[in-house]
């Protein structure tokens, strides 16, 4: 896909977490509109995937560390043709298939169930050790969040993937600098992460998260990088193409109202004039 | 054949067995794996082995990914590092998902001993019941350990296996079989049951041969499956016995005593009395003398035997 393809992917990925959300009366729109972008480059450009064929043993797989931003995954499913984009509106409702938080189980094209952060790192450094033991050449992207960086699973699995050299694993920051309580710098604060990643013997790029054309240099390089895992720090704005979501906590895990919910959808829709 | 081996010592076996059948079957440790018994494994399948070091949470959430890719992980460590340190990775990464690992925990109860309470896993149990899709298995000696180790790895789903780390008698031959979901009826006798596992199977055994002496005649039934549980089993020995006592490594809060008291309180109601930590955890000392201070002996078991033979009458 071109740039402005996924640009376009990445717009209508946040119109369908608007108006899934403002259905569904909960959720988290704050990250999966910061990670809107990256989960679109990955899903239409850059992974191995099936969507006729959810549980291809050759796949690349996606992990959703941070699980709470469960909506924009589900949108690049949809989107993709893994279940009817009608489905999109059961999200968190009694009897249907798309959960609160991805659920392998009863989603197809989920790759593993999350939500409790911190334990998609090592659920990926499992599946990469697999992909390296049958001889395949599958890839294994995970998405954490900034706020996550405070979990211990998520270092301890960081010196696993590197101990295993598991250069088939590529990690992507969500660095949106903001979870429930507040400024992540405030609450817990985590950084130096260019630093502590690279401390932790993994290959660092940094990036400008809703940058398509970094993104796809960045998933690029890490094709390129052997020996080591790749950790891509994104660099994102929480509530991403919603201006009065941007940067501010009190979005990560509170629905737009109807009302709310249209003004998010015009401006979407503004947006997605401007690309063509 | 030495007369006795521990459980965890037939697990390292049973692996060695698993890895020439299976190359699926990798193992995971957490730099514990001479005491576990995973070693030998790992010297000789060098690259289906991962030693994650001392971080379980990691150990069982990779184990998780591995399942999800296809292959059935076993992941080791002691009891109380696999259920306590990584119980969230287990029900959320494992359980809830329903996939593939075998949780092959060993060093469970007071028969750590020297180590001490820290150490001891007396609640391992209670709490892998209570997550749903979680098997429970947990064998008396080692020739059950072989096979509860085989039939986990043929089984497709989570698993919790709890081993010991003392020498324990070998109470059976080649003959014997485990199942999954079934108990198995050592004994037969009509003036009470003794239903137990793990470690307390050789004494349920020496006990009821004891009581034979005095006249009383006792049923030994092996509760190796604590979950799923023989249901049927349990319902039709009580009903024969009408007297039950259960018998296990563990604090009598919900382990096997639960398990069985909530079967029959709902299906046949017979008087029980259980056997186990009085809600207490244990302390350093050699195996056996932890065993008699916390009240785990024949002894103890004849003695409870009584306590429910006078409730029986009553």
């Amino acid at each position: 896909m071109t740039t402005i393809e996924l640009k376009r992917v990445a717009n209508v990925i946040r119109q369908d977490i608007i108006s899934m959300l403002v259905t569904a009366k909960s959720g988290h729109p704050g990250g999966s509109l910061s990670a809107a972008d990256i989960v679109a480059t990955l899903f239409f450009n850059e992974m191995r995937i099936n969507p006729k064929e959810p549980n291809w043993a050759d796949r690349d797989r996606f992990v959703l560390s941070k699980g709470h931003a469960a909506p924009v995954l589900y949108s690049a499913l949809a989107e993709k043709g893994y279940f009817p984009k009608g489905e999109l509106q059961g999200l968190r409702q009694t009897g249907h298939m798309l959960q609160g938080h991805p659920d392998m189980k009863k989603t197809p094209g989920v790759d593993m169930s999350t939500g409790s952060l911190g334990q998609g790192l090592s659920a990926a450094n499992g599946m990469a050790l697999a992909g390296k033991l049958d001889g395949k050449d599958y890839r294994v992207y995970a998405l954490l969040g900034d706020g996550e960086m405070a979990e211990g699973q998520v270092w301890e699995a960081a010196m696993a993937s590197a101990h295993y050299k598991l250069d088939n694993v590529t990690a992507i920051l969500d660095y949106n600098g903001l979870q429930i309580d507040g400024k992540t710098d405030s609450v817990m604060c985590s950084a130096p992460l260019v630093e502590k990643w690279r401390a932790f013997c993994w290959h660092v790029i940094e990036v400008d998260g809703h940058e398509i054309d970094a993104l796809l240099a960045a998933f690029a390089e890490a094709k390129t990088v052997k020996g080591k895992p790749t950790m891509i720090i994104a660099k994102t704005v929480k509530g991403k193409g919603v201006s009065f979501m941007e940067d501010q906590a009190g979005w990560h895990g509170n629905a737009p109202s109807v009302e709310q919910g249209e003004q998010a959808l015009k401006e979407l829709r503004e947006e997605a004039a401007t690309l063509g | 054949m030495a007369d006795k081996q521990a459980t965890r010592e037939a697990y390292g076996k049973a692996l060695l067995i698993l890895g020439a059948e299976n190359s699926n079957v990798v193992v995971l440790d957490a730099d514990l794996s001479k005491s576990t018994k995973t070693a030998d494994f790992g010297k000789k399948y060098p690259e289906r082995f991962f030693n994650m070091g001392i971080a379980e949470s990691n150990l069982l959430g990779t184990a998780a990914g591995l399942a999800a890719a296809g292959k059935i992980p076993f992941a080791s460590t002691f009891a109380i590092f696999a259920v306590g340190r990584a119980f969230e990775q287990i029900r959320n990464s494992i359980a809830y998902p329903k996939l593939n690992v075998k949780i092959a925990a060993t060093h469970s109860g007071i028969t750590v001993g020297e180590d001490g309470g820290s150490h001891q896993a007396i609640e391992d149990v209670a709490i892998m019941r209570a997550v749903p899709n979680m098997v429970v298995l947990v064998p008396a000696d080692g020739e059950e350990t072989r096979q509860v180790i085989l039939a986990a790895a043929k089984y497709h789903g989570p698993v919790y296996i709890r081993m010991g780390r003392l020498d324990v008698p070998l109470l059976f031959g080649e003959e014997y079989s485990f199942e999954i979901g079934k108990a198995n009826v050592l004994r037969e006798g009509t003036d009470v049951a003794i239903m137990a596992n793990g470690v307390m199977v050789s004494m349920a055994l020496e006990a009821a041969a004891e009581l034979a002496v005095e006249g009383i005649n006792v049923s030994v039934v092996n509760v190796a499956s604590v979950k799923p549980l023989d249901e049927e089993t349990i319902v039709r020995v009580a009903e024969t016995t009408k007297a039950v006592v259960t018998a296990e490594e563990h604090n009598i809060i919900g382990g096997l005593g639960s398990a069985i008291s909530e079967v029959l309180a709902e299906r046949q109601p017979t008087p029980i009395v259980r056997v186990g930590l009085k809600d207490t955890f244990g302390e350093s000392g050699k195996p056996n003398e932890l065993l008699e201070k916390y009240g785990l002996t024949k002894a103890t078991l004849i003695q409870a035997v009584h306590n429910v033979l006078a409730k029986k009458q009553r």
